[in-house]
């Protein structure tokens, strides 16, 4: 009995918020005029009213979100497991893991239906983007696009400290990176002329932007090729002592400012003003926050700013033998498997992933997208950055645990920032928290 | 000595029901809810978001894991933050505070009395979020306000939200919340019969004096209730997570923080509402030392 | 001084003493203004400066620039004047009443273990007014099918503040004379009539203060409309505030500032509306 009215009123309930046949709705992190502005502006302009006139009795709905990622995610979560949300939702890539194994979330092709496994887009699609949002051999959205991490330089700070045509400057060992942050550390003392995240303050933007950078170029990353977490090693030993060498014994970056709430922000902040010279961040650092008009704009950006690729330890010591490291995410939408109109929640996520809207959106934000038959504008940051690093890319582990080693990955480099910790207790830890997370015999301590 | 009641016991059960409607959906059932998940390995994405087990008292241990009991980030730390946090902000702070303005604007009236006040009582209504933006200014390093102030003076002028956090949320919850202490002692103090007070002045007594012995002794069972209110609040204030976000480095990390981090960053139901239950019983704790507090003191008086 | 003055003091002490005691009353009165006011000084001046800054400095000019902006956004602005309202006043009329009638009975009827009931509730309430409490809340919202609704939240919020307005209303039950109450018993009229015509008009002022308390907390709540709502039509200011932020979740000043003060105003005018209606104050003070 009260089953039957439970599920009576969940029915009501998504009545109520799906409603009628021919309705679809899009929701992600994104507000007019604030958040994802530029990605807002394309739905509510080009996408819903193309989409609307091509299918009449449609009517396409943006449903703007506001909040963070996490504040997002935690809406989904409990959204999906009511059987509520909207039909098109915006997902981090690393995020699809942990909702399909919760299952919130079902494949592309059994939402949408058999047009999803015939669609002509996929044959534009490389497969390494194409996986940004699969999980163990399905799909479960397509990707806007991806990104690329990289050293960003202020050359005109680098000039003043004495460092020779900084535009043609490209470190292939850690020991260069220093050298060059200690010569800007000399010319001002009170400068950080480093900036390499940690702590727990700057989440995901600590693990891919700071302790992949440097991990991946001691030739190690989180798992061997058994797929076994790697608790203790010398790369991470490595990592951490490159840490504790620029915040704690040199202070070569602000170990403050990697502890606190808005450190991000902060050491936005100092690259704009000149007192931090490189910079190490995701290309959509020169995309958003540095760009005209922005928070962070950087004046005379195109002359003054530029970007280098990150070394390895050593030349060759990176992941695969390389000499350079970066790697890549990416956010994208997926299908809501509660969805009514399945095939026609399909039909608008192919629509925004086609060509034609692709070369659309190319005019409101220009980036790398996903297919490979749109061209980037002309952009010479962004051409340059995909042709000098697609082929060092990598990318994080598709399991659902990741998020929480992730964490636990941050934490390290904060205990070693912050001085709270040397290099290989704080490793010890991590070896424990991951330890607990996987279980043992899913790890392996390369130490031992 | 007890009245005849005005209210019969099923008259007074009928008014009490629309108030017991609420309270039994949403907080007896949330709280049992909570109850039954601290016992199991619950989360809302993940495996354990379909099928939970049950993990007896794992989440439980794990909270009191002695080898990281006091690492930066763990529940022993938080507690030790929380302690000072509650100790200096809502016992010593808010309290005595409370009570000095209460005292100081006693049986005065007038403009002055009324704006401060006003003032305190602002502090206390305002938005959480306006509160804490208006805080972030007020410590900002460089130009706020108060290092402007303490520039001024030629004394030291720190990035507070950095180098002295813990000392800028208790300031700041001090701040926020004396308002209720003071309003409660005013009244307090409103109810003491003024005789007591003359015959005090007639014989001279100094002002520590009749405070120490005839008002405090007179509002006794008005403390105790302040300190049990304002404890219970500030243990769960959430306000402090707006201004530091815990940090840095988990030094502003108070237990309601511990709890959201453990509760939603993962989405580990399990682990999070263990906290809760740990929390309640040591605010439970609080109470009855108060009260037992309250009760000795009467029975020797 | 440890000992008491037998001896009463003279004329030019008492003199002395007085102005002492202006001085120290003047003195720490400008202490408390200042500590209370201060931290709130940048937030009066910069909605009306053009630059974003957290200094304390006076606009150069001042400017209703940020004001402007701040109502174009439509969203914004219906969450103030509209939502917020809604779900405040809804909450604050539910919860005053239901608190009143049920401080009523526990003051007036022979409830055994009315303290120990009180005080119990406050503690429940503040372990499942936090974020712990936010899943089985919202899976029972979802199952009364009351999701993306401002009564959802109204609902949820009076639940959650119902034991403390009901802790506060029962002393200023406790407080006033039973006397008026009894003679009109005996006179014969009814429970309900009696709380109506007799014990309803004194408490009024009880009534306001825990009725503006309860607006307050609302006005202010973020979680819980954030984990009920989702249509942005319904959403309240105290989201809303954060379409000001940027998308690495730091406010834009000078609107955040602008939006700030819009936010304040209500609760501000509603707090000087009842104390000068009604005095806000505590009655004879909670004790247990």
């Amino acid at each position: 009995m009260l089953r039957t009215i439970r599920t009576l009123l969940v029915t009501l309930v998504l009545a109520a918020t799906i409603a009628h046949a021919q309705n679809l709705s899009i929701t992600f992190r994104g507000v007019a005029g604030g958040v994802n502005a530029q990605l807002v502006e394309w739905i509510t302009s080009y996408v819903i009213p193309t989409f609307e006139a091509n299918n009449p009795g449609v009517n396409v709905e943006l449903i703007e979100f506001g909040g963070s990622d996490e504040q997002l995610k935690q809406q989904y979560a409990l959204d999906l497991a009511v059987g509520g949300g909207a039909d098109i939702m915006g997902f981090d890539g690393f995020w699809i893991p942990e909702f399909v194994e919760g299952g919130l979330l079902q494949p592309l092709n059994v939402v949408g239906g058999p047009s999803v496994d015939a669609w002509e887009g996929w044959s534009q699609i490389p497969d390494g983007l194409e996986s940004l949002m699969a999980f163990g051999g399905e799909r479960y959205g397509i990707a806007n696009g991806t990104d690329f991490r990289m050293i960003h330089l202020r050359y005109d700070v680098m000039e003043e400290a004495g460092i020779e045509n900084p535009e043609a400057w490209q470190p292939t060992s850690w020991e260069e990176v220093l050298d060059a942050a200690r010569i800007l550390k000399q010319a001002n003392p009170n400068s950080y002329p480093l900036q390499i995240n940690a702590g727990t303050s700057m989440g995901e933007a600590t693990t891919m932007q700071g302790y992949y950078m440097l991990l991946l170029g001691t030739g190690h990353f989180l798992l061997d090729e058994d797929g076994k977490w790697i608790v203790r090693s010398q790369g991470i030993l490595d990592a951490l002592d490159l840490y504790e060498t620029i915040y704690v014994e040199e202070e070569l970056g602000d170990p403050r400012i990697q502890l606190v709430q808005d450190g991000r922000n902060r050491s936005f902040a100092n690259f704009r003003d000149g007192a931090t010279a490189m910079l190490v961040e995701g290309d959509w650092f020169y995309r958003g926050p540095t760009s005209p008009g922005q928070e962070f704009e950087v004046a005379n950006r195109d002359e003054v700013m530029g970007w280098t690729k990150m070394p390895a330890q050593a030349p060759g010591a990176g992941l695969r033998g390389q000499d350079f490291v970066t790697i890549s995410g990416g956010t994208g939408f997926a299908l809501n498997p509660n969805s009514d109109n399945g095939e026609l929640a399909w039909e608008l996520l192919a629509f925004m992933n086609s060509k034609e809207a692709l070369d659309e959106a190319q005019k409101t934000q220009p980036r790398i997208r996903i297919r490979d038959d749109v061209p980037v504008p002309d952009a010479p940051f962004l051409t340059n950055t995909a042709a000098a690093l697609g082929q060092y890319t990598t990318a994080r582990p598709n399991q659902s645990v990741y998020a929480q080693v992730s964490y636990e990955a941050q934490l390290m480099t904060e205990r070693v920032v912050s001085g709270e910790m040397t290099p290989e207790q704080a490793m010890n830890e991590y070896a424990q928290a991951v330890i607990e997370l996987v279980g043992e015999e899913n790890t392996v301590d390369l130490l031992n | 000595m007890q009245r005849r009641p005005i209210l019969s016991l099923p008259t007074g059960a009928l008014f009490m029901l629309p108030a017991g409607i609420f309270i039994v959906a949403f907080i007896l059932l949330p709280f049992f809810w909570i109850a039954a998940v601290s016992f199991t390995n619950r989360t809302l994405t993940g495996r354990t978001a379909v099928n939970p087990e049950f993990v007896g008292l794992d989440n439980y241990l794990r909270l009191f894991d002695a080898s990281r009991f006091l690492n930066s980030g763990e529940f022993g730390a938080s507690l030790l933050i929380t302690g000072q946090f509650v100790f200096f902000s809502a016992i010593i702070g808010q309290a005595f505070l409370g009570l000095a303005l209460a005292w100081f604007f006693f049986n005065r009236k007038g403009w002055i009395q009324n704006t401060v006040t006003t003032i305190a009582i602002i502090a206390w209504i305002m938005p959480d979020v306006v509160v804490a933006f208006a805080w972030f200014a007020f410590l900002n390093g460089d130009g706020g306000t108060l290092n402007q102030i303490l520039g001024f003076f030629g004394l030291p002028t720190p990035d507070w939200l950095l180098d002295l956090p813990l000392v800028s949320v208790i300031i700041f919850n001090i701040w926020r919340g004396t308002a209720f202490s003071m309003l409660l002692f005013s009244s307090a103090l409103g109810a003491i019969p003024p005789s007591y007070l003359e015959t005090a002045n007639v014989v001279g007594a100094s002002t520590w004096q009749r405070l120490r012995d005839i008002i405090l002794p007179m509002i006794r069972s008005h403390i105790v209730t302040a300190l049990i209110l304002i404890t219970l609040w500030t243990f769960n204030t959430f306000t402090p997570f707006l201004l530091t976000g815990g940090g840095p480095s988990y030094q502003t990390e108070v237990v309601s923080i511990y709890t959201y981090r453990t509760a939603f960053q993962f989405f580990r139901f399990g682990s999070g509402a263990a906290v809760g239950m740990v929390m309640m019983i040591i605010n439970l704790g609080f109470a009855l030392v108060y009260l037992s507090l309250l009760r000795t003191q009467r029975r020797s008086a | 001084m440890t000992r008491a003055t037998r001896t009463p003091p003279s004329q030019a002490q008492r003199a002395a003493r007085f102005v002492l005691g202006r001085i120290t009353f003047y003195v720490g009165s400008s202490l408390f203004a200042a500590f209370f006011v201060l931290p709130l000084l940048w937030l009066t001046v910069a909605p009306f400066s053009t630059l974003a800054n957290l200094d304390l400095r006076l606009p150069d000019p001042w400017s209703l620039q940020n004001f402007e902006r701040v109502f174009e956004n439509g969203f914004a602005i219906r969450a103030l004047v509209q939502n917020s309202m809604i779900q405040g006043f809804g909450a604050m009329l539910l919860v005053t009443l239901t608190a009143t009638l049920a401080a009523y009975a526990l003051s007036r009827a022979n409830i055994p273990g009315t303290t120990a009931i009180t005080y119990g509730l406050v503690l429940f309430s503040s372990v499942v007014t936090g974020t712990a409490a936010m899943v089985p809340i919202f899976l029972m919202i979802v199952q009364l099918g009351l999701i993306d609704t401002h009564l959802g939240v109204i609902l949820v919020f009076t639940g959650g503040l119902l034991p403390a307005a009901v802790f506060i209303m029962r002393d200023f039950v406790d407080s006033i004379p039973r006397s008026y109450e009894e003679s009109a018993m005996v006179a014969g009229a009814s429970s309900w009539r009696v709380f109506r015509d007799i014990a309803l008009p004194i408490v009024r002022p009880g009534m306001m203060v825990v009725g503006v308390w309860a607006f307050v907390q609302v006005w202010g709540g973020f979680l819980i409309p954030f984990i009920l709502l989702r249509d942005a039509d319904k959403m309240p200011a105290s989201v809303a505030i954060y379409s000001f932020y940027t998308e690495a979740g730091t406010p834009l000043i000078t609107l955040t500032a602008a939006y700030s003060l819009l936010y304040t105003l209500p609760v501000l005018l509603l707090y000087l509306f009842v104390n000068w209606r009604y005095g806000f104050r505590f009655f004879g003070g909670i004790k247990s």
